[in-house]
């Protein structure tokens, strides 16, 4: 992997939870414009890395973290103003998908709103533009006004997605983004990152081997809090090197 | 060991008949008290009209006149002062509490809390007597040039205010504390600052909880009856403002009952007054409750 595809990179972090340590020493790269796979059993330490990106953790009094991450060359863990700014840069998609208590129109204009875009032709051309990106347009074009809690669970993870794309991320964080959805709305979001990698760098937790493997382009896994083996999907599928991804390819831990 | 345990046959017997019975005594008890109100007020109600009973100025028991309105503006005037000055205190506390300050503190807090709601109110009337008082009628009355006597709706607001506090805290706290983490973390990660998230989605959320555990403030303050009564100076007028003395309702049938009860129809319209207090407060707790149980399933 050529350095200069590199989006985001991880150096020496331990972040300690009170005194228990959850994450050691962990090494990591993910490539610009592709899908990485956070891969590990459940537990392992994946969302916490997940949200270290973002700065997320900061809202745990009791967290601490040390070493760098850097994002386009730049260290992220240690500023502190800006963060919403920073934050801003990665959409998050979380396990289950948590709509603001407003309307469907609102919560894609969130984003937008908050940071003082407010002319009603902008933000409406905004709103179906991203709606019609994550094909949820169709779907609830008549009902915009509605509050968005009325939607199924499928269409309020879509949602989310296009909340998160409509304030124009770089990176898309996606923490176990399908396990709350039926297959068929699972297999909607998988096909929405597919379409979406080569615009965005896309990182996605599971620990569902299956979906790892179909949308994988690079593999993170991760056991115990240590990043146990990395690289692209292929190589790390076919030909894994470390004896604990054998055993977890092999369905040793599920 | 076995001595000391509860025979099969006596088990049964406590499941099958007092368990029931202790059940069936707490269902009732409102029931039984709602009844023997509507029984004892009933000859008041079938002699004069309830609008005027309601409505009338006129509390002249000797000459039979029995007019609810002085005591029933009494009452409305020191339950919405104190809901003014707990309200948004309790709010900020809870938000600063649940949403900015370290665990520790809410920590801390709680017994704090707990301490509060736990002081008998018979205490606060005394603290009212010897702190509030004096100071509207020496400070605050001459500083606005208002004549005071300290005994006043602005005594008894304040007093009520700080016994509702740790009650409507307490609501507010296990209200933000029910608003999952990931609806902040997702508000943050589209780039809005905590006050933002705070202010449009967090506060935003609760809304419903925050308007129920007002309503449960409202009906706990209005049936407060002890320390108000120490405090607000009971004079039977339509108060004509918060400097004025003024009669709530607990005040007027804590003071009379007992006591003059040789005047005709007088202990029916004491009962009368215990049960508007009733009615009200039951459903400001009824519609403040239905309101957290709808909260609580979306």
């Amino acid at each position: 992997m050529e350095n200069h595809s590199t989006k985001i990179k991880i150096e020496n972090l331990d972040l300690y939870f009170g005194k228990k340590q959850i994450l050691k020493n962990i090494e990591a790269e993910i490539p610009k414009n592709k899908l990485t796979v956070i891969l590990g059993p459940s537990g392992c330490g994946k969302t916490t890395l997940l949200k270290c990106l973002n700065r997320l953790m900061d809202l745990y009094p009791e967290v601490r973290v040390k070493g760098h991450i850097l994002i386009d060359d730049q260290d992220i863990l240690h500023t502190t103003n800006g963060l919403n700014i920073l934050r801003k840069r990665m959409g998050l998609l979380s396990q289950q998908p948590y709509p603001l208590p407003m309307s469907i129109y609102r919560n894609v204009a969130y984003g937008l709103r908050i940071s003082g875009r407010r002319k009603k032709r902008f933000l409406d051309k905004r709103v179906e533009h991203y709606l019609n990106m994550v094909n949820l347009w169709d779907e609830v074009k008549d009902r915009l006004k509605e509050p968005a809690s009325g939607l199924s669970i499928g269409q309020q993870q879509r949602l989310c997605l296009a909340r998160g794309l409509a304030v124009d991320p770089e990176i898309i964080l996606a923490d176990e983004p399908t396990s709350a959805l039926d297959p068929i709305s699972s297999e909607a979001i998988e096909k929405k990152f597919m379409e979406l990698k080569s615009r965005y760098t896309i990182v996605v937790v599971t620990h569902i081997l299956r979906q790892a493997k179909r949308i994988a382009d690079n593999v993170i896994f991760m056991y115990l809090g240590e990043v146990i083996e990395q690289g692209p999907a292929e190589e790390f599928f076919n030909n894994p090197k470390e004896e604990k991804t054998k055993q977890f390819l092999k369905g040793a831990f599920n | 060991m076995k001595i000391y345990s509860i025979s099969r046959e006596w088990r049964n017997q406590l499941h099958g008949i007092w368990m029931v019975f202790s059940l069936v005594v707490i269902i009732l008890s409102p029931v039984i008290l709602f009844g023997g109100l509507i029984y004892k007020s009933y000859v008041l109600m079938a002699d004069q009209s309830l609008i005027d009973l309601l409505f009338s100025t006129k509390w002249q028991p000797l000459k039979g006149q029995f007019g609810f309105l002085p005591f029933i503006i009494g009452s409305l005037w020191v339950t919405i002062l104190a809901i003014i000055i707990a309200g948004p205190i309790c709010l900020l506390t809870s938000i600063h509490l649940t949403q900015y300050a370290k665990n520790y503190v809410l920590k801390i807090m709680h017994p704090v809390i707990d301490i509060l709601a736990g002081i008998p109110s018979v205490i606060y009337g005394v603290w009212g007597i010897l702190i509030i008082v004096p100071f509207i009628s020496d400070y605050l009355g001459p500083l606005l040039g208002k004549q005071s006597t300290g005994y006043s709706i602005l005594a008894g607001g304040l007093v009520l205010s700080i016994m509702i506090i740790p009650f409507i805290l307490n609501i507010l706290i296990e209200i933000f504390k029910t608003i999952p983490k990931e609806l902040s973390e997702a508000s943050l990660s589209l780039g809005a600052t905590k006050w933002q998230t705070v202010k449009l989605v967090i506060v935003k959320k609760a809304l419903p909880g925050i308007i129920s555990a007002i309503g449960l403030g409202i009906s706990r303050a209005f049936g407060e009856t002890i320390a108000v009564l120490m405090v607000v100076g009971n004079v039977v007028k339509i108060p004509a403002g918060i400097f004025q003395p003024g009669y709530p309702l607990p005040a007027l049938i804590a003071n009379n009952y007992g006591e003059m009860l040789s005047i005709p129809m007088y202990d029916s319209a004491l009962m009368f007054a215990a049960l508007l207090l009733f009615i009200v407060v039951i459903v400001f707790n009824y519609f403040s409750r239905m309101l957290i149980m709808r909260y609580e399933n979306i």
